[in-house]
Formats: structure tokens, sequence, C-alpha cells
């Protein structure tokens, strides 16, 4: 690693949007020959520095230097042009096309206004040729693996110029093979000398390639670190940290599993979809609140899908109350008495155009079916009612769901599967991005929903979260399912080194 | 790989093999047809439907659709027409002013659809009611060409052996097919159309000129049609403000017989001349066979999109050409 | 189809969308009681009622029945350019019916709404079960309809005589032009199936976030279907009045360019072509308002083949006015100029 001035480097960069403050006062450095990887859980912030850093957005404040001289990229090009490319998770590359088109496009070779296809074709195997690639260039893009499209992308970019290049997430969608071949090349390009930040949630591959690490936590810069110096327990607790408590769910969590009804509500049995997750076993029953728990990628959303029936499983048996059952669709599910709250609130959680009362009737309407309506008087009740448990802050009944903000829109959709009345509830990160205030209210009614015989698949990326309201966790890794806490055993300490260990 | 290669071409195989089926057996079963007579004339009498559908193969292929088509080309013949006949201007200079026209009208649409983010069905289903109006507005009355420089270019023929006459028109469409291959497969703008349809999310972050090629893509798919509107004024000597119905099904069904995806990005300007050809084969043969009315061309052509639109939808699901579908907002 | 949902805050749906086409409805009817002689003017002949504002009524029916139709597939975030030819193919089938074979009036009423409610479902099919787009699904049979219409007429104009058929478009009930009637009856049930049943909601639901809906339970597939088989009754019936109104079917022009003015309807009357929320009434009065233009432009002596260049540019007008692109442009045009 030089020890020289830094390829680049970043002080004091800020960026806000509406409602959040995305990056305070960051700094960054990434030296020649180096692989910095840039670690962070949802909302740390990761995404928001990338950002500023290829032009896709501008900052507020701060300073960004390359080599030296003060920059300001304003859009994705005039930051490659300067020498910084990205590739990104999902290739953005032109699939229909060829692999030589893709490296050339936008920048063929012409003579007399016309393309040169045999000069790009040879153009476009010297490129892939610096990587030790052997590729038909000839062929269509689609026809190669994800892993070799993201070569193809390095490829591209280094051809264009580059002296920074960022790797976003690359490796999310590759098997452990393709990870190989990944790694294979960037440690010939950290040879050659540039400057590599590297994005990723797999903690194996962070400490297999990078040198150093940065880690961001809700837009603060926690520390920049060598990696070999810093164990994996603490990069975890450096990414996951603390809230501070805003209540002490533990007083109404009841003490042990014991008290929990012994009756068996759900069993699952060796369930696995390729690409998504390894066959796992899964027990919950009635009453309980079984936590998952691993980072972003771990497989603990595919889990969800899985028992929503959203995805189908490739294998594996569910069992409810002791009878095998089989559904592929949500409203299969939502008649077996599911409720799911999805991860992504605004693209399958909330409908904006409807109000809130719509919102929150959607599912029981859903399950009733549309000759069973319900009568406008008890839907204003049933929103009435939630809106005033639940405590959403909304001008009245008839807004615009879309109108409230990020915390009362994931009450609305909790107020819409309560509605409905379910046995068993997913909650995929219900907490996400909302106040503080908000996530109590949150936290407090998963467990009294639980005291109310409610069975709960309760996903979240903040363990404090987890350990205060789940009766048992499982804990996931690289989309297995590793080990199951119960009881004492649930402790944020304990979940951290399980997921750091394996 | 091999097989996934296969795929891709599975569509204009399929193209080129109807078209082979349809044409023998046709030529079985009416032994004057299989003529070279009959051939060329599969060229004069489509050559205003190949021209537009060439331009439509562009728009399609960036992800696009132009309904404006038949209107259009209803629209610029009548134009000419009139400049002609009732303004007395000079034919060369009533048709640089249709295709002028023609343009204008493209690119406006284009850059309704790009900078506003329309759909593009919607302006062009609207630009098609305009055209429609502009037509009828002109005249309602169909204006028979009497001018003598237009009548000599309409007669300007190759002459074969065997008196094959091969008029101007046809010409006018293998130059538009040469330079529509050309401008496809060895121009930056051609390529920018394909990986517009391929994935117009990464053509932005590649750094493409994203709004101007769809822009330039619908102005081209105008002047080509208004190109359709004179070729057609040609063949017929005469403009007609009805003339063209329907004629953007046609035109569609063209391309997508010639194994263009709707969806964008695949495709060949080759397969849309065959596509031309197979409803040009359709049509002779109702001709030929003479109990069979007209309005049998429109199903039938219906039909065969409806079952090139299946098979490509199977090509795709089964390939997994996964595609965002969302549009970008930066 | 692209679509972008921003999320501006924007006034509430409902009553202030309506607002602007009824100012437009307005418009139109102040400027024809200015300088139109008679236009208000409603008298009673043989116990029937007559005048310019009847007859734009009456003439509005098609537009008016496709229109509701059209409403319910907009808002499901889809299209039906295929209305058109359906009501050439329900025309040509009632007229073929009677005059060829003279079957009883249930038969030729049924049978026709019958085979557009099929041709719906097919559309429906495609779009839903296939994922074809609804453009492309509806053009298929746009076309291929006028085919079939043709067909079933052998391209000749169909011509009959039969006083129950033809009340349906020509008759009068209660003094009343029937063909108000059946507005009445279709827009009245669809309106109380929509507001009265969860079909509204359900409908509004998948238009606006089809993920969202179907994460919830709703049978997203059956709803795009049911809308299409709908608007494939509202185009027979349109097909069954015209058929009615002229004595005969006009495979070639029936129904021609309905498809644009019901559209326009639409979204004149507020709709959003992006789907989601919907309202019948403003399509409507969205209808009405492009017949009463169409026929004020007709008094006016000029020729009718303008009102297609003049309904082009409305439609740009108000679709630009939709577009969050555009109105954002001119915000910041405005804000630019106020220091």
């Amino acid at each position: 690693m030089s020890e020289t001035t830094p390829i680049l480097s970043v002080r004091g960069i800020s960026k806000s949007f509406p409602g959040v403050k995305a990056l305070a006062g960051v700094d960054f450095n990434l030296y020649q020959g180096e692989v910095h990887a840039l670690m962070g859980e949802n909302g740390a912030g990761k995404s928001t520095l990338i950002k500023l850093l290829t032009g896709v957005y501008e900052r507020d404040q701060g300073q960004i230097f390359l080599e030296g001289k003060e920059i300001r990229p304003h859009s994705p090009n005039h930051a490659q042009e300067m020498g910084i490319s990205t590739v990104y998770q999902e290739v953005n590359l032109v699939p229909t096309l060829s692999v030589a088109e893709n490296i050339f496009l936008g920048r063929q070779p012409l003579r007399f206004g016309a393309i040169q296809w045999q000069k790009m074709k040879t153009g476009a195997e010297a490129a892939l040729q610096r990587l030790n690639l052997n590729l038909d260039v000839k062929q269509q893009l689609s026809s190669y693996s994800i892993a070799v499209q993201q070569m193809v992308a390095i490829a591209r970019a280094l051809d264009i110029s580059a002296k920074i290049l960022i790797l976003d997430e690359p490796t999310s969608s590759l098997d452990s093979n393709e990870v190989a071949q990944l790694f294979k090349v960037v440690r010939k390009l950290k040879k050659d000398g540039l400057g590599i930040i590297f994005v990723t949630h797999f903690l194996d591959q962070v400490y297999e390639i990078s040198d150093r690490i940065t880690v961001l936590r809700n837009g603060q810069l926690v520390g920049e670190f060598e990696t070999g110096a810093l164990p994996r327990i603490e990069l975890i607790k450096k990414m996951i940290g603390r809230e501070f408590e805003a209540f002490n769910a533990q007083d109404d969590k009841r003490e042990s599993s014991a008290e929990i009804d012994k009756k068996q509500f759900m069993k699952v049995e060796r369930l696995s979809k390729k690409g998504a997750v390894v066959p796992f076993d899964l027990s919950l029953h009635i009453g309980e609140v079984l936590g998952l728990a691993g980072l972003l990628g771990s497989g603990r959303t595919e889990i969800a899908r899985l028992l929503f029936g959203i995805d189908k499983a490739d294998h594996g048996r569910i069992f409810l109350d002791n009878r095998q059952v089989a559904f592929f669709s949500p409203r299969k599910a939502i008649a077996f008495g599911f409720g799911f709250c999805p991860e992504d609130r605004k693209t399958s959680g909330i409908i904006e155009e409807l109000s809130v009362k719509e919102n929150i009737i959607l599912a029981l309407q859903a399950k009733k079916g549309w000759l069973h309506t319900i009568s406008r008087k008890t839907q204003e009740e049933i929103a009435a009612t939630y809106i005033r448990t639940l405590n959403i802050a909304t001008p009245n009944a008839d807004q615009k769901v879309k109108n409230l903000s990020g915390g009362n829109q994931q009450k609305a959709i909790v107020a819409r599967w309560l509605a409905s009345n379910p046995r068993f509830l997913i909650l995929d990160e219900p907490t996400r991005g909302i106040d503080i205030g908000a996530k109590a209210e949150i936290q407090k009614l998963i467990l009294s929903l639980s005291n109310e015989g409610m069975s709960i698949l309760f996903i979240s990326s903040e363990l404090n979260e987890v350990t205060r309201c789940a009766h048992r966790v499982v804990v996931l890794r690289d989309r297995r399912k590793i080990t199951e806490l119960t009881a004492d055993q649930i402790d944020e300490q304990v979940i951290m080194h399980t997921i750091a260990e394996g | 790989m091999k097989i996934k290669i296969d795929r891709k071409y599975i569509p204009v195989i399929a193209t080129f093999l109807v078209a082979l089926l349809l044409y023998c057996g046709v030529g079985i079963r009416y032994p004057g047809f299989m003529t070279f007579r009959v051939f060329v004339n599969f060229f004069i009498d489509n050559a205003y439907l190949g021209i537009a559908a060439i331009g439509m193969t562009f728009v399609i292929l960036s992800g696009g659709i132009d309904l404006s088509v038949g209107s259009m080309v209803a629209f610029t013949g009548v134009l000419t027409a009139f400049l002609i006949e009732k303004q007395g201007l000079h034919p060369l200079m009533a048709i640089v002013i249709s295709l002028g026209c023609g343009s204008l009208i493209g690119y406006v649409m284009g850059c309704l659809i790009h900078y506003f983010k329309s759909a593009p069905f919607i302006v062009t289903l609207t630009g098609m009611f305009f055209c429609r109006g502009l037509a009828n507005l002109i005249s309602l009355e169909s204006i028979p060409i009497y001018n003598p420089v237009f009548k000599s270019f309409v007669r300007l023929a190759v002459e074969l052996p065997g008196r094959i006459k091969i008029p101007a028109i046809v010409f006018i469409f293998l130059l538009v097919f040469i330079a529509a291959i050309y401008i496809a497969h060895f121009t930056k703008f051609g390529r920018n159309v394909y990986a517009l349809g391929g994935s117009s999310q990464s053509a932005l972050l590649m750094g493409l000129p994203v709004g101007r090629t769809r822009i330039a893509v619908y102005a081209l798919s105008g002047f080509l049609s208004a190109l359709a509107g004179v070729v057609f004024t040609m063949y017929t000597s005469a403009g007609y403000g009805l003339s063209g119905l329907g004629m953007e099904m046609e035109a569609i069904a063209s391309v997508v017989i010639g194994g263009t995806l709707l969806t964008g990005g695949v495709g060949y300007v080759a397969g849309t001349l065959v596509g031309v050809l197979i409803q040009a084969i359709i049509q002779t043969f109702i001709t030929f066979d003479g109990t069979l009315s007209s309005w049998w061309t429109k199903i039938a052509i219906g039909l065969l999109l409806l079952i090139f639109i299946l098979l490509q939808r199977f090509i795709s699901q089964a390939s997994r050409i996964s595609k965002p579908t969302e549009t970008v907002n930066i | 189809m692209s679509i972008n949902k921003t999320n501006h805050t924007i006034n509430n749906h409902g009553f202030v969308t309506l607002i602007w086409p009824l100012m437009g409805l307005a418009a139109i009817l102040l400027f024809n009681l200015f300088f139109t002689p008679n236009f208000f003017h409603i008298e009673i002949k043989d116990s029937h009622l007559y005048g310019s504002l009847i007859d734009i009524l009456n003439r509005a029916a098609p537009v008016i029945l496709i229109s509701i139709g059209m409403t319910l597939v907009i808002a499901t975030a889809g299209i039906d350019i295929s209305v058109g030819s359906v009501i050439a193919i329900s025309g040509a089938i009632a007229a073929s019916l009677i005059a060829k074979t003279g079957a009883p009036l249930l038969v030729v009423v049924t049978v026709p709404l019958l085979i557009s409610m099929i041709l719906g479902a097919w559309n429906g099919f495609l779009v839903s079960a296939i994922g074809v787009q609804p453009i492309i699904a509806s053009l298929i049979l746009m076309v291929a309809g006028r085919g079939i219409a043709q067909l079933i007429t052998d391209g000749q104009i169909v011509t009959f005589e039969n006083k129950a058929f033809e009340y349906i478009g020509n008759g009068f009930l209660f003094g009343i032009p029937f063909t108000i009637t059946i507005i009445a009856l279709v827009f009245g049930v669809t309106q109380t199936l929509t507001r009265k049943t969860a079909l509204g909601l359900f409908i509004e639901s998948v238009g606006c976030n089809p993920t969202a809906s179907r994460f919830s339970g709703i049978s997203v597939r059956s709803i795009k279907q049911v809308v299409y088989i709908f608007s494939g009754f509202c185009a027979g019936v349109a097909g069954l009045i015209a058929a009615a109104n002229i004595k005969g079917a006009d495979s070639n022009n029936a129904g021609d360019g309905l498809e644009l003015d019901a559209i326009l309807a639409v979204v004149i009357g507020g709709n959003s072509l992006d789907g989601g929320k919907f309202s019948l009434t403003g399509s409507l009065i969205g209808a009405l308002i492009i017949q009463s233009l169409t026929t004020t432009i007709l008094t006016r002596g000029v020729p009718v083949e303008v009102t297609r260049v003049v309904k082009a540019l409305v439609v740009v007008a108000v679709f630009l006015a939709q577009s969050e692109t555009f109105r954002n442009s001119i915000r910041a045009k405005f804000r630019r100029r106020t220091p």
C-alpha cells in the first residue's frame, strides 16, 4: 500500500434530503493500490457517499479531492471522464447487445462515419485481456453469467480510463466460484495501482480482499480501520452500534418462552429456493415473536417472501396446525391468516393514491371479497380504531396515505393487517427509516400482539430491537440459517458473534 | 450458451420460414404465383408500407411505438397532391414540404414523449388523429394529380427483359432499406437506438444521448411515414385523406413478424422487409383466390401478429431477459 | 409502460378535480347561449322531448358508454383501443341476425353483447395472463376486429327493418330518448357496482400499485380481466345503439375514431392515464364536453373534419396539464419571474 497522499480524499461532506440527513460531515480517504471496504447497514449513507462521488447527487457541504485537485462531479459521465468509474450490483450494461458493443457503446471506432466492427472486436478483446479474460466478444451480453457481465462492465470502465473503481455490492448475486473469479480481477487491478472502493455486506469477502475499512452509521463516520487490526466482532459492533433506549421493552416481554403457549402454530421443513435461501427448518408457536437476525442479504427477506407465498419455494414443506399446506400466492397465505408488512414500504406496501382509511381496510376487504362490502360506517370505525390505537398522525382518515410521514405510513400498513385479524404477522424491517418515538410504539405493539396470541416473525437490522422483542432468534448469514437462540442466549453480543463467526 | 444465442434468432428464423412456406404453399396452389412479375409486384404494391415499417422498426427498437403512421401517410399524401394541383407548386417543392411536415410532427411527438415523460402510445395516438384531421381538412375528396412533371416521376422505371417494369418507388424503397441497414448497424445513432431499447436506464448511465436519440427516432419515423405518403401518392397518382386507414397496424405487424421484440433492443431491419413480404404474399394470395374477401387480410395479419407476439413472450420468458421496468428518476 | 409516481403533495382527489371539466362544459354551453339561437330550447313534440341539448345527450350516447368502460380500464393503468371495432362487430352481428335470420329480439340483443364480452375477455387475457402491453393487445383486436366485422356483413352495409330493435336507438321512453335511459342505466349500475361494493377500491388499488395490491390479497389478474370484459360489454351496447340508430350496420365506419373520443373523455374528466383513482362522473362530463364541442363546431358551419384536429390539440393540452414535469417547469418559470 502506498503511503503517499491519497488519490481520493473526501473532507467533511454532507448531504440532506427532505427530512433526512443522509451524510453529516464524513471524511474518506482512498490510496492508490488499495481495496477499501465501505461498510454500514441500510441508511448508513454508503450509497449516498457513492452517489456524491459519481455525480448522481450534488453535495451540500464539504470537498472532494482527486489527486490533490478539488473536483465537482455533476453527472456519472463527468465523474467517469475524471477517472471515477462505478460497477453496480445490477449490471448497468445493455443485455441485448454484444460484449464488444457494450464495451464500446457511445465511443465506437469510426471510419468515414461508419462503425468499424472488426476494430471494435479486437479492442474489446484487448480490454478484456487486461483482466485476463478470454471471451467471445460477439456473443450477446445476456448469454454470460452476472459475474462475467460485471467484469465486462469493469473492462469498459478501465478502457474509458479509471483511476478509481467503485464496486457497489458487486457480489450480491454471485456464487462462490464467481466471487473468486471477480476477486482475481480485483487483485490484478490493485497490483496495477488502481484505488478500489468495495461496498458489500459479506464480511468474509471484506476480510478476504480489503486492506482498509471505513464504517458509516446513520450518515456519520464511525471510523477508518486497517482490516487486519479490526476483529470481526468489532466491525459488526461498529456497524450496528446502539440506538439509545427509547423504552424498556424487556419489562413487557414475558421472561421466558415457557410462558408461551406450547402449541405449535407453524412448522417449516427444509424450505429452500435457489439463489435466495438454502434449506432451513423453522418452527413458530402461538403467541411467539420469532426474530430473524442477520445482515442485509443474509436471506431474511427471502424467507419472509417464501412464507408469504410471494416466491415459490423449490423444495420443502410447510405445516400449519400440524397439517401440511401449500400456497403459492399471497392471497392463499392471507386466507390462512397470514399478514406481511414488506421491507419496501413505498413500492410494495402502501397504495399511495388511496386514503388512509382505504389502505387500512384493504386486506380485510380483499379477504372478504368484493361483494361483501364493508359498510362505510364500519370502515370508518375500523379506521378510527386503528388510527387511535396505533397513534397514526393524520388530519383525518380520508387523507391520502402518501401525505403521511414514513412512520405513519408504516403504521397504516400494520393497521391494514391488524384489521384483517391475522394469526401470523410477518414484519420485515417495520421500523426502518422512522423516528425513534414511532419505533418504540411499533415495538410495544409487537409485544402486546404476541400477548394476545398472535405469532410474529420479526425481521430487523437493529439487533437491540430484535433482542428486546423476540422470544427466540434465528441467526442468518449468507443465505443460511446458522443457529437459533432462546431465552438467555438472546443477547446482542451473542448474536453479533454468531453472525461474525458462524 | 449456444442454445441461448439461437433463442435470439428464433423469431427471425421463424419469419424466414413462414415467408418461405407461404410463398411455396401459395405457389403450389397457383402456378402463376411464383413468377418474377408477381414478385416485383410485391415491392411495387407495398413500397409505401415497407418504408413506413422501416421507420416503425427504429421506433420499436428504441422501446417505443408510433401509431401515427397511417394518418401521416394520408396527410402527407393529400398535402403533396394539394400543393401540386391546387397551389401549383413544383412537385419537388411539394414533396420537400411534405417530408418537412412529417419530420416536424414526428419531432414534436418525440419531444412530448421525452420531455414530458408521456407514454408513446398516447402521444402518437393523438398524432394519429391530428394528422387524419389535417388530411381531411385539406381535402375530403381524392385529389388526382395530372401535373406532367409529377407524372414523369411516376413513369420513371427500369425495364427488364420480359417487359417487366420496375418503377421509381421500388428503388426509393430499396434505397431506404439499404440506408436503414447502414444507419442501424454502422452509425452511433443506430446503436444508441438498440441500447435505448435494450435498457434505457443503462443507456443513460453509460452516458449515451438518450433524449436526443429518442426524439430523433420519432422524427425519423415521421420523415419515413411522410416519404411513404409521397410514395403512396406516386403509386396511386392521387392524394386521398382516407388512405392508410389501419396502416399503423400493418407496419407494426411487419416489424413484429420480422422478429423485432416489442420490448425493444432486439431486431433487424432486414426482418421487417420479410415481414412486409409475408403480408404481400397473403394479400396476393387473397387476390389470386378471388373468393376470399379483402378483409381476410386484416384478420390474417392480426392473427400473425398475435402468434409472433406470443412467440416473443415465450422466448423472453424462457431466457429470462429481465429488464428494468421502472423509469429512471434522476 | 413507464409510470412516474412522484410524491409531491397534491390536493385531495374528488370533487375538486371535477371543477375543471364542469367549467369547461359550462364555458361551451355559455358560448352557445349567446351565439347559437335556440340552443337551450326544448320542446315537446308528440309528447317527445326535442332540442339541441337532448340531441347532444342522444348523440353522445356511444362515447359516454365507451368512456364508462374505458374509465375502469384506464384506472387499472391499461388502455383499450379496440372498442371501435367491437362496436362494429356488435352492430354487424345484430344487423345480420335481424336481416338474415329474423331471430327474436332477445337473441338479437344478447348474442352481440355476449360476443363483445368475449372479445373484451380476450383482451383481458392477453393483458393479465400473457402480459402483453394493453396498447398492443387491444391494437390486434382493433384491426383484426374491423376485418371480422366486415366478414360478418360481407363488406356490405346491412340494413334492416325491425321496429322493436330500432327502439333501442330511436325510441322514446316517457318522452325521453331511450338511449338516454340506457346510458342512465349503465352509468347507474356501474357507479353502484364500483362505489357501493369494494370493486372500485380494488380497481383503484390495482391501478395505483399492483405489487402492494397483490401483497394485500387482491387478485390483480381477475380485476384486470373484469375491466376488459366490462369495456367490451360497454362497446357492445354502444354498437347496438349505433346499429339501431341508422337501421343498419356499417362495418367500415361504425365506431371509427371513438376510441380516442373515449380516452379523451376519460382524461378530460380528470382521470389519470397512469391509473389509480377514477371518477365516472368526470368521464361523463368529459364525454358531454366532447359532444357539445362537436355539435357547437358543426352548428357554426365548420366542417366536421376540423373536430379531429381540435380534439387532438385538446388532448395534448390536457395531458400536458396532467404531466408533472410540465407543471413543474411552468412553476419554475413563474418562480424565476417573481423575485
